[in-house]
Formats: C-alpha cells, sequence, structure tokens
C-alpha cells in the first residue's frame, strides 16, 4: 500500500510517480491525502480531501483507529520504541468523529485508510511539502512518523516513511552537511568530538555552535546582524514567502554575491554575479537520490566561455581569502569526505561506478550499502536506540480564515514547470498555461465570475490579479495558486512567512484569502 | 488515472446505453453528478475502476447497438466510467470493423463479397444494390440505412449472404442467406421503418447440414433433429451424461482420456487437446485463477460450422466446456462468439440461463460442488480475436493484439492467469471421447489424424454445407458426399482450410484429408474449408480479394505484418492489372520474397500464413504470363 500524503507527485515527482503506477498495476492500493483531488488523486483507490493544514488531527485519529481495532503492532512498539503511552494518551482525544469535524474528510472514509494501512503487508507513506510546508512542519512530519512506527512499517522490504526530494540531489545537499547544525553525513556541528575530528583534517577552527537556517537569515537581516550574502543555485526573491520582505531586506544587504545557472531575479539585486556550472552535465561529481543512493556525475559537455566549474569557484575564492588549496579535483574531494563521514566510508569512485550507485550507509568497501534505512529496528537484540514516538496536536494554520477572508488558498506545482522557474521557464512546454488562480466551479457561481475572468486575491498581506480558471478538483473555499510565474502573478505576495520553529520552513501552504471581480480598464 | 477528456459530452441515449452495463454512477468523479458535500471530500476508484475494464467491449457494442455509431463524447463517458485514458478507448473501439466511429445512419446492410460468395453471384449482387440503393456507404431508405461490403459472414453454405443490423432502443439484427438485392432492399427498409420483426433468424438443417438425420453422425447428430433451445431434449438425447461421468472419473482421468484419444484443436492449429489441459491442471497448486475460453470467433473465410454447432446444439458446447472446466479446475469461462453471428450468440445466452437454471452451470453442478460459470462476449469484426492472445487482450477491453508466445495461454492467458482455449468443435467432441473412452475415440481416423472432423464445404458444390466424416476420405470423397462438383461442372481450384490456408489442383483431389495427407502436398486443412472454384471464376480476383483481406485484417501490431500483407495486395495489384515493376518473374519474387519475411517475423499466425493461399495459386497455376 502506498500512503501519498500531501504531495501532488503524478505532476511534481512524475519519475517516482511511474514507479508508484507500476506498484498500482502489480495491484499496489494507493490512497492520497491532498486538500485537492489531484491528478494524483485520480489514480487512488481512495481519496482523503482533508482540509489545509488539518493533517495532525487526521493522522492522530487514524492513529487511534488502529489501535482500538487491535491493528498496532505491539510486539514491534515494544522491541523498537519508545514513548507509547504518551502517544496513545494524546491520540485518544481523536476520534473518527472529531476528525471528521476538524479535517472534513467522513469518519468512514478515515477508518478505511486507517485499516487498509495497518492490514497492508508493507505499506509507505511518502509525502512532500503539503506536509512540509506550514508553520508545524515537524510535528507534521511525526505525526506520520507515529504512524510508521505504531504499524511496524519502516525498517522493512517495501515499507518506510518517504520524504520525497524535488531534485535530483537535494539528499545530497544535505548529507554533504549544507544545513546550519551539521556538518557532512550528518554529523552535529555542537557534538565537539565530531567536531575536532573534522578540524584535524581541515587544519582549521569550526564555529561550534549551530549557523542560521534561511528563516532565521531573514531575521538575522531584519535586525542587521546579517549584512553580507553569498547565494548559489537560490532564488530567494522569488521563492520566499513574503515577497515583499524578502525583497526589502537583500536590498538592504551591504554586498550579496549570486552564483547561479541563470540571470534569477535575485541575480539582478547582486552585487556580483558568478555564473555557475550545470551540475548534471557540465561537472564531474556524485549526486544522491531520494532512495540515498549516491551515483557518479559526469561532464558531457564542456563549459560555456566565461562560466567556472563551481568547485573552481570556491577554490579560488579560497586562494583568495589566503588559502591555496591547489588544483580541485572531485574524486579527491570525494576521498576526503570519506574519512570523515562513516556513513559514505565504503564509497569509492570506482565502487560507484562498478555497482550502479551505492545506498547510504556504506561503512566500508566490502559493505554493499543498505537498501532501506531503519532495518536496524527488527534486529534481535534491537541495535541501537529505540525510536520515540512523539505525541503532537492539531494547531489550525496561523492565517486564519475570517469573513473578510473566507477562502484558503494553497499553492503548489504544475507538470511542467519548477518552482520559481530559473530552470523551467526558459523552455516552451505545450502543457504550460497561464498562471491562474484555480477556484471550485462552485466558487465561481457564488462570486459570478466566468472562467477566464480577472479577480483581485488578497490576503492580509497583498494582493495579486488572476484570471480564474475552474477545476472540479477544488470544492468550495479552497483555492489553489502555482508558485511559477511571479512575473504574472506573485504568489508570494499573498503568501504567510510562519514559519515553523523547528525546521524554518514558511506556510506557504495556508493562506486566507478573499476574491473580489477585478475590472480591467 | 488522470484523464484529459475533450468537451464533448454523451448523448441521453449513449449514456443509457453504458449506464445499462454499467450500472449508474457512483459519484460525481465517474460520471454522475456532482454533489460536492459529498465528492468534495473523498473519492474511490482505482483498482474498483481499473477491474471493470474488460467491460470496455460491451459498451461499445451498447453504444453501437443503440446508436449506430460511437461519438467522442460517448467515448468520454466510458473513459470516465471505466477511468481509462480516451486514447485507449478510441484505440479500442476503431479496432474493430463493427463500430463505427463516425456518423452512419443508424441500420447497416453488411453485404457479404468475400470468396463464397463470389462464387455465388455477390458482383453482380452488389452492382444490383448500387443502382437500387445508392453507393456504398451512402445514406440510403430516406437516410436511415446505408450499405457496405463486408469479409466473409461465415454463411458461406447459403451464399450469397447479408447481415443487417438495425439500431435502436430495440436492436435488430438479420441474416439474409440467400441474400437478393430485393431482400436487402426490402428488409433495409422494413427496419427503416420500424418494421422488422422480432423474429430471429433460424437454422435450416435441411441445406445447411445436408447430411442431417444420419444414423452415423456423432459431432452433428442433433442439429436439427432436437429444440436447440430444449435442454430436456438434449438430455433426452444423451447430454450431461458425459459430465456426470467425469465427475465420477475425477480430472486426472478426464485428462488422461482426453490425451489418450489424440484430439487435436479443431481451429487450425491442431495442438494435442489433453497436453493443453494437463498444464493447466497442474498448476491447480499455485491457487491462481484458471480460465477456460471457447474460441467461437470463426472468422476464417469458408468457415461455419463452429457457427451451425452453437445454432443447433449449443449445451453441447456448455457442457464440453465445462468438463473442460473440471478438468483444469477453472470457475469462470467465456464463449467468445464472433460479432457476425447473432443467432449463434443468442442461443448460447438462452441456453446458459437454462443450464444456470437447471443446476448445470453455478455453484453446485449435478450436486456435485462443481462451480462453474459461463459468460458469452460478443466480437465486433475482427478476423485477428480469433488468435487466441488477441482474444484475451479483447476480452480483458484492450485492442485485441495478439501478444507474444511465450509465455503460452496455458501459463499466462485471460488476465495473465492459467487458460485453456478451444475451439467449439474441439469441445463437442470431448463429450464423445468421455462417453466412449479415449482409446476408443483414437481408433477412429487414420493414424494421427483420430476422430471425427467436420468439412465446410462451398463454391461450386452441389450441396455446400457442413459435413462430418471420421478422418480418412480423400478431398474427391469429401466433394462426392456434397453431390460433385457444381456450377459449370468444371472444376478449377479448390481452396483447402480457407484464406490462411491453400489452393489445391483437380489433379490433387486424392489427397486424403488427413493432417498427413495434405502435409504431403504442400497444404493445411486448418478449419476445415473446401471451397470449390469452376473454371468460370478468375482466379486472380480470387486472389486479389484474399490480399484485400489480410490487408485490412492486419491488426498493425508488427511490421513484417502490417506493412507485408500491403506490399502484397499492391504487388497482386500490379500483376493482375499487368503494370508490373520489372518482369513478372521479379514480382513473383518479390511476393516470395515478402511471404518469406512475414513468415519469419511475424508475432502471430495472421501474418505467418497471409501468403500461403496466394502463393500456393502462384505455384500451381501461371495466372500471370
Amino acid at each position: 500500500m502506498i500512503l501519498l500524503w500531501g504531495s501532488n507527485a503524478r505532476d511534481t515527482h512524475p519519475i517516482f510517480f511511474h514507479h508508484v503506477l507500476k506498484g498500482v498495476r502489480n495491484g499496489a492500493k494507493l490512497h492520497v491525502v491532498d486538500p485537492r483531488r489531484t491528478s494524483s488523486a485520480q489514480w487512488a483507490d481512495v481519496w482523503l480531501g482533508l482540509d489545509v493544514g488539518s493533517d495532525i488531527s487526521l493522522a492522530n485519529a487514524m492513529g487511534r483507529e488502529i489501535i482500538a481495532a487491535g491493528l498496532a503492532n505491539k510486539k514491534f512498539i515494544q522491541h523498537a520504541t519508545s514513548g507509547f503511552d504518551a502517544y496513545r494518551a494524546c491520540v485518544e482525544k481523536y476520534t473518527l468523529e472529531r476528525a471528521q469535524h476538524e479535517t472534513g474528510v467522513p469518519a468512514e472514509v478515515i477508518q478505511r485508510t486507517a485499516h487498509a494501512y495497518a492490514k497492508a503487508k508493507s505499506a509507505q507513506i511518502c509525502w512532500t511539502l503539503g506536509i512540509t510546508e506550514h508553520h508545524n512542519a515537524v510535528d507534521n512530519v511525526v505525526a506520520l512518523i507515529n504512524l510508521g512506527l505504531l504499524t511496524g512499517h519502516v525498517g522493512r522490504y517495501g515499507s518506510g516513511i518517504n520524504p520525497l526530494r524535488g531534485q535530483n540531489n537535494v539528499q545530497g545537499g544535505g548529507d554533504m552537511g549544507a544545513l546550519p547544525d551539521r556538518l557532512t553525513g550528518f554529523q552535529h556541528v555542537e557534538n565537539a568530538e565530531l567536531r575536532a575530528k573534522f578540524e584535524r583534517a581541515w587544519g582549521a577552527k569550526i564555529e561550534p555552535k549551530r549557523g542560521w537556517n534561511l528563516s532565521a537569515m531573514f531575521e538575522a537581516m531584519e535586525r542587521g546582524e546579517l549584512t553580507t550574502l553569498y547565494v548559489l543555485g537560490e532564488n530567494p526573491v522569488d521563492s520566499e514567502a513574503d515577497r515583499h520582505r524578502a525583497v526589502k531586506l537583500l536590498g538592504g544587504l551591504k554586498f550579496m554575491v549570486v552564483q547561479d545557472l541563470f540571470y534569477t531575479k535575485t541575480a539582478e539585486m547582486a552585487d556580483v554575479i558568478l555564473p555557475g556550472s550545470a551540475g548534471w552535465c557540465e561537472t564531474e561529481g556524485t549526486v544522491t537520490s531520494s532512495e540515498r543512493r549516491v551515483q557518479r556525475v559526469r561532464a558531457a559537455v564542456p563549459l560555456p566561455d566565461g562560466v567556472l566549474d563551481d568547485m573552481e569557484i570556491i577554490f579560488q575564492l579560497a586562494r583568495r581569502f589566503g588559502h591555496d588549496w591547489g588544483k580541485p579535483n572531485a574524486e579527491k574531494i570525494w576521498n576526503e569526505l570519506r574519512q570523515l563521514s562513516p556513513m559514505h566510508a565504503g564509497m569509492s569512485y570506482q565502487r560507484l561506478e562498478e555497482l550502479g550507485g551505492i545506498q547510504w550507509p556504506c561503512y566500508d568497501e566490502a559493505h554493499p550499502g543498505e537498501m532501506y534505512l531503519h532495518s536496524r529496528l527488527w534486529q534481535e537484540p534491537l541495535i541501537g536506540p529505540r525510536a520515540p514516538f512523539h505525541a503532537v496536536e492539531f494547531e489550525p494554520p496561523v492565517d486564519q480564515l475570517t469573513e473578510q477572508y473566507p477562502i484558503r488558498l494553497t499553492t503548489g506545482r504544475h507538470l511542467d514547470s519548477y518552482n520559481t522557474g530559473a530552470q523551467s521557464e526558459r523552455f516552451p512546454s505545450p502543457l504550460r498555461r497561464a498562471a491562474t488562480i484555480d477556484l471550485s466551479p462552485e466558487d465561481g457561481e457564488r462570486y459570478k465570475i466566468g472562467e477566464g475572468e480577472k479577480v483581485r486575491v488578497s490576503s492580509r498581506r497583498g494582493s495579486v490579479i488572476a484570471p480564474v480558471r475552474f477545476d472540479p478538483g477544488l470544492r468550495p473555499g479552497l483555492a489553489f495558486l502555482s508558485v511559477h510565474f511571479h512575473e504574472q502573478v506573485a504568489t508570494n505576495d499573498l503568501t504567510i512567512d510562519a514559519v515553523d520553529p523547528k525546521s524554518g520552513t514558511s506556510e506557504f501552504k495556508a493562506t486566507a484569502i478573499r476574491i473580489e471581480k477585478y475590472l480591467d480598464n | 488515472m488522470d484523464l484529459h477528456l475533450t468537451n464533448a459530452k454523451p448523448t441521453f441515449e449513449e449514456k443509457a446505453a453504458i449506464d445499462a452495463v454499467l450500472g449508474e454512477p457512483k459519484s460525481g468523479w465517474d460520471g454522475g453528478a456532482r454533489q460536492i458535500e459529498r465528492d468534495g471530500r473523498a473519492a474511490f476508484g482505482g483498482e474498483a475502476q481499473h477491474a471493470q475494464r474488460h467491460l470496455l467491449l460491451p459498451i461499445l457494442h451498447a453504444i453501437q447497438e443503440r446508436v449506430g455509431w460511437i461519438s467522442h463524447g460517448a467515448l468520454n463517458y466510458a473513459s470516465l466510467r471505466l477511468n481509462v485514458a480516451p486514447a485507449e478507448t478510441h484505440g479500442v473501439a476503431s479496432f474493430y470493423g463493427m463500430f463505427s466511429l463516425s456518423p452512419r445512419p443508424p441500420i447497416t446492410a453488411h453485404v457479404c463479397d468475400d470468396l463464397a460468395c463470389m462464387t455465388r453471384g455477390a458482383r453482380a449482387l452488389c452492382a444490383e444494390l448500387e443502382k437500387k440503393l445508392g453507393p456504398a456507404g451512402a445514406p440510403c431508405a430516406g437516410g436511415r440505412a446505408s450499405w457496405q461490403r463486408s469479409a466473409c459472414l461465415g454463411l458461406c453454405e447459403r451464399a450469397p449472404a447479408a447481415l443487417i443490423t438495425a439500431a435502436g432502443k430495440d436492436p435488430r439484427e438479420r441474416v439474409l442467406a440467400p441474400a437478393t438485392a430485393a431482400s436487402i432492399s426490402s428488409t433495409v427498409q422494413d427496419a427503416a421503418n420500424l418494421n422488422l420483426p422480432v423474429q430471429a433468424d433460424t437454422l435450416n438443417t435441411n441445406i445447411s447440414v445436408p447430411q442431417a438425420g444420419q444414423a452415423q453422425l456423432r459431432l452433428l447428430r442433433r442439429v436439427g433433429q432436437i429444440d436447440a433451445t430444449s435442454v430436456e431434449e438434449y438430455r433426452r438425447t444423451g447430454g450431461y451424461e458425459a459430465l456426470r461421468r467425469a465427475i465420477e472419473w475425477g480430472a486426472e482421468r478426464v485428462i488422461r482420456e482426453v490425451i489418450d484419444s489424440k484430439l487435436v484443436g479443431r481451429g487450425g492449429a491442431a495442438f494435442p487437446t489433453g497436453k493443453k489441459w494437463e498444464a493447466v491442471h497442474l498448476q491447480r497448486h499455485l491457487g491462481r485463477a484458471h480460465y477456460v475460453i471457447c474460441n467461437a470467433d470463426e472468422s476464417e473465410p469458408g468457415t461455419f460450422k463452429d457457427r451451425i454447432v452453437m445454432e443447433g446444439d449449443p449445451f453441447a458446447v456448455l457442457e464440453g466446456m465445462t468438463i473442460a472446466a473440471f478438468a483444469v479446475g477453472a470457475q469462470k469461462g467465456f464463449i467468445y462468439v464472433r460479432g457476425e453471428y447473432p443467432l449463434a450468440a443468442e442461443r448460447l445466452s438462452h441456453a446458459i440461463r437454462i443450464a444456470r437454471a437447471q443446476k448445470l452451470l453455478g455453484d453446485d453442478i449435478l450436486g456435485s460442488g462443481l462451480r462453474f460459470e459461463i459468460e458469452v462476449r460478443r466480437g465486433a469484426g475482427a478476423y485477428i480475436c480469433g488468435e487466441e492472445t488477441a482474444l484475451f487482450n479483447s476480452i480483458e477491453g484492450y485492442r485485441g493484439e495478439p501478444r507474444n508466445k511465450p509465455p503460452f495461454p496455458t501459463q499466462s492467458g485471460l488476465f495473465r492467469q492459467p487458460t485453456v482455449v478451444n475451439n467449439v468443435e474441439t469441445l463437442v467432441n470431448i463429450p464423445e471421447i468421455i462417453l466412449g473412452g479415449g482409446a476408443a475415440y483414437a481408433r477412429i481416423g487414420t493414424g494421427n489424424s483420430s476422430g471425427y472432423r467436420l468439412f465446410c464445404v462451398s463454391g461450386h458444390v452441389v450441396r455446400p454445407g457442413v459435413y462430418e466424416t471420421p478422418y480418412g476420405p480423400t478431398l474427391r470423397q469429401v466433394i462426392e458426399m456434397a453431390g460433385g462438383f457444381g456450377g459449370t461442372g468444371r472444376l478449377q481450384a479448390v481452396l483447402l482450410g480457407g484464406a490462411a490456408g491453400s489452393f489445391v489442383s483437380p489433379a490433387e483431389l486424392d489427397t486424403p484429408l488427413t493432417f498427413e495427407g495434405t502435409r504431403a502436398i504442400g497444404a493445411t486443412l486448418g478449419s476445415g474449408v473446401v471451397m470449390l472454384f469452376d473454371d468460370s471464376i478468375d482466379m486472380k480476383q480470387i486472389l486479389l480479394r484474399i490480399a484485400a483481406f489480410f490487408r485490412s485484417e492486419t491488426c498493425g501490431q508488427c511490421v513484417p505484418c502490417r506493412v507485408g500483407t500491403l506490399r502484397q495486395e499492391e504487388a497482386l495489384q500490379r500483376l493482375v492489372r499487368r503494370e508490373t515493376i520489372g518482369s513478372v518473374a521479379e514480382e513473383s519474387k518479390t511476393l516470395q520474397e515478402m511471404a518469406q519475411a512475414m513468415r519469419d517475423a511475424s508475432i502471430c499466425g495472421l501474418g505467418q500464413t497471409a501468403s500461403g493461399a496466394i502463393l500456393s495459386a502462384l505455384n500451381r497455376w501461371s495466372l500471370f504470363s
């Protein structure tokens, strides 16, 4: 069974979804949790159309139902988890009736999905930004992990809890230490022993405390503590939740360097632009996919004139800061990383090539890598710490619906475009259609708006003008905007920058709006 | 799946026709009225909807029968109901000759201009029709009807033949054989005036089964002698005794007897039936669903024996299938009847209803606990669907394109489950084997050709019809059974085995009609076709008709057949018109080479045999020099 939660993978992860469809054709059940009946939901055996941001209520009610129906995996819970009693006490409050009230999904449908998930021989929960772009993103994720622990659908073949990554190397970015609190291989920067290992290898001191995440960086700009910014392959002008604020703060920096393949909105504001290389075809190195598989990447075409390999840029910067690292060599850097990151230790270039990639962890050159991550939870006796349940409570979105802002706006992507369009808008697509505000046909009738007519969409932070498109996958009171076309419709003028303090992500998925006819003169 | 439909909507009639097959839609998501409180919060579909895919062909039949053609709106609605991409529903609908995807009047006269009917004046008939009703395809009868030429309708013993279909709320199908331009146009007119009585076609045994009533008949002994709609009469004449005995014996013994009988398939491929059954039987421990399919898609030009058996003795088909199901452990069977056989389909459906009521089908057959159900599925005008794997795809709701083999049907057949496919004639031999014993059956006939055989004798012969004989007689003897040469009385050629078979010359009449005998002269028995052509016939026109048939019936899936059948027809056309590229010998060589490519590289038997008859004629006669 595949439980796709807060993900329209059909459009946003088409390659992954192709594998989902293989499963479906082999008899796997697909249940989709999404406020909209998306193109993914149309493939599902069951679609649960919950209210935006009510995921925890739904997950907790499923947990309660699984326990009440005697479908919890007691053996696994005893063997490998902790905190179950507190979890049970917490979800006890989430009756099916309560969840129906909070999520809008009929109780019997919640029950059906809970049972299907618990009874499945193997089951996966896959999620994307529908879970994480909320003010309580981490709680949302934890609520799903709880379900995996409750049923033992973790660490086994065909089972698991999987965040789907947006690009071929999002996983690799985190693995390499591009996180505020981690060094390469998820080694915590505040652990003195680990830090010392890196300091010895690098011959340099490392700040003993975690850095800022993106949201914290903007707050630091606001306080005047952050005045210089080096942006690599990001486009915060178009991607930040509160666009006005982002532009203002970036504009107030003393100095900004942007290194990118494209001349993005952010690059337009930069003091220095460093033209970057296309990782997938112009450089040597590795990428790591969602399934933790490290794969080799090779340069297929030479760099264009005036462009340097990203590695070369960083090496040159280092030289100008007074550190000569010599000539950059991808394999040499990789081998240094293998010395420092135990989970990559066994992955020589030769092995990566021979095996067509290796899934971490891979501790030594005899280790084949691990197909799934948490198999240790099934070892007798248990290896390592117990996996903790975390009781989490439902909290509605920050931007509340009122009479003045009665419609819930959520955001997402189209199949043919990627995020701010830095990569995708330069290419024509027969599927691409202009930016629209998508409404249910019923709302069109209620507001007396025809398809194609323009409306003013206003939130508590700003307003945009957009033509209307009717989507029967929406219900009254639910609207959708894509995030792709900032030139036409600056979605992030509307969205709220309420941030999950634990992850730093913004609540892109839940904005309160109102809609008015817009008369073009 | 995520369907991307055009804005075309179904009409009330189209929707009603589809809903009659599937039941009312359950929500706004599968074609019903949108109720947002319900539909905005949950949707169900997925597997439950996909599992109905096999109903696509019945749905298309329902639309065609109701409206007379299949519109985009109807296909959109079918796609929505079944959750199948519109490209696929269109692909399936456009696959079959009996479906029209462009507006067509509700009444269609399908007038056979194929080989047997050619010997009985089909060309003149069509010419007369053109004068009476206008050109083929043009509206006539006040715009309510049109007529078109058709491939063999399987009515060769009563040639020339026509099939009239009248779509509507109360659809009609009417067979006219022998047909005249007058009878076709008056029937069309009656249908246009909604004045065509329900009275169905009946089997005229005197014409179709000249041997009827003769004591030595086994497979045909009931045809015309009992009421084919009465199970009592069937039982009174020994019916269902074989099933009772089979159940007493047990599956292993049944299979052993069938193997001992040396019965081989009568559809054309001549595979040992008992071996096929055993292969499926031996997989019972795997717990998969097993299927038994009766291949009644009798579309080989010149073949009509299965139709006569189904029309005259339908319970025998059911009994044979039920014994097969018992032997191989199947609980579900399908009879795939060719779309042009309305009476056969009706007789079988009727027999199934009666059998079910009498506990001869269902959950507890003959009180033994045996479970077996049979469903009739109608083809829709596609010769290729007689190929067993194409037949699976057709039943499953896909285009009737053959699959690669292996895996063979006994491993992976209908719905990818172990499946036995037997031809009608094969199945009606089964009760004979059970009642008489396999060894005794094996002694009937000659050598490796054991048992009884039905021959479809047509063309220039005195008494066309289906003839039964134990294996053994020569071609001459079979023709003599049918009263000898007809027409001018001067035989020019005999087509053995149908369009996929081969021509033989008058000098070869003493060939025994056995597997061994025909093989010795490089011919084949195929489906038992014996079609005679007298010296008034222009063989070149016969060959062109055969070439056109294969070009029209290739499914187009594999290149050698798709391209080869077209090039073969073109080369023949050039030869006939004396517009050869290079010499006649060079064109003949081209034909030979294309035939070789088709034989070597086609996926299925259609391409492999598409040139057999044509080359056999070129080898025997110098038609173009």
